[in-house]
């Protein structure tokens, strides 16, 4: 059997490369690719702790994973309408170039 | 090592591998669809730990919607088919140092935990998950107050979205 750590781990590096992918890549869209790879992070890490507990029948782990899944959601659907909003204004997705509040 | 133990790391590897083309790929549509491997990778990860409602969630729900809505927002935000310029910025060192600082720091936090290198208990004889999961989603004594949230947060999230996207020059 696999132990907690190793899924741990596992959950920890995926949040460290989307972190690293929110704080270096230039295009908005792929800013939020990151933050998706960083909420699949939270949710291994929330079904692990579910299956190694020993109140599994409670299932809280499984109905926080479902709400972050709702929650992903919604902040994708916002994030690409923003980014498209964007785009027909200023023509442009990278977000180095959106500094209109910059003076 | 064990089979479960072998299956783990390769599926590991294999999501790891992908989520470092996600942030590395160049061309954003390569990005998008290493994404939709990277989650099917996590959805693998799910069944491994028996959550089988979950895994199918994670391939129907980020999958079949997310992934899909990104390679739209990418096709509709091309200025041309090509990307131009460098994708990353100047101070990407920045970013790595700080990532690989959060992973080691959430490793050696992890580690001085005592139930770090915990083994999980079999599943008792005759455990529903599904049923278990769709009553302490609706009974008042659990989560029925957190999924209602939820569910009025995505529709007003959709109807915000629909607002921001829509055009209002073209009728």
């Amino acid at each position: 059997m696999v132990p907690l750590s190793w899924y741990l781990l596992l959950a920890a590096a995926l949040f460290g490369i989307g972190l690293f992918g929110v704080l270096v890549r230039r295009n908005a869209i792929a800013i939020l690719l990151g933050i998706e790879l960083m909420l699949n992070a939270v949710n291994i890490n929330l079904v692990s702790f579910w299956r190694y507990s020993d109140t599994l029948t409670t299932m809280s782990g499984q109905v926080f994973s479902i709400i972050v899944f709702a929650v992903a959601a919604a902040e994708v659907s916002v994030g690409l309408a923003l980014v498209i909003s964007v785009y027909r204004r200023r023509n442009t997705v990278i977000a180095d170039e959106l500094d209109m509040l910059k003076f | 090592m064990t089979g479960a133990q072998i299956i783990f790391l390769v599926v590991a590897l294999f999501t790891l591998g992908s989520a470092l083309m996600v942030v590395t790929s160049r061309n954003l549509v390569h990005a998008a669809l290493w994404l939709v491997s990277t989650l099917f990778g996590v959805a693998v990860i799910y069944a491994l730990l028996n959550a089988n409602f979950i895994a199918v969630v994670q391939v129907v729900v980020y999958i079949g919607a997310i992934a899909i809505l990104f390679i739209f927002a990418v096709m509709l935000t091309r200025r041309d088919m090509r990307d131009t310029g460098p994708q990353m910025n100047k101070s990407w060192w920045a970013g790595a140092l700080v990532a690989v600082l959060t992973f080691a720091g959430l490793a050696s936090l992890l580690s001085g935990w005592s139930g770090f290198s915990k083994t999980a208990a079999d599943l008792p004889a005759g455990f529903d998950a599904i049923s278990l999961l769709g009553e302490a989603l609706v009974s008042p004594e659990a989560y029925v107050l957190p999924f209602e949230v939820a569910s009025v947060l995505l529709l007003a999230a959709l109807v915000g979205a629909v607002y921001v996207a829509f055009n209002p020059s073209k009728k």
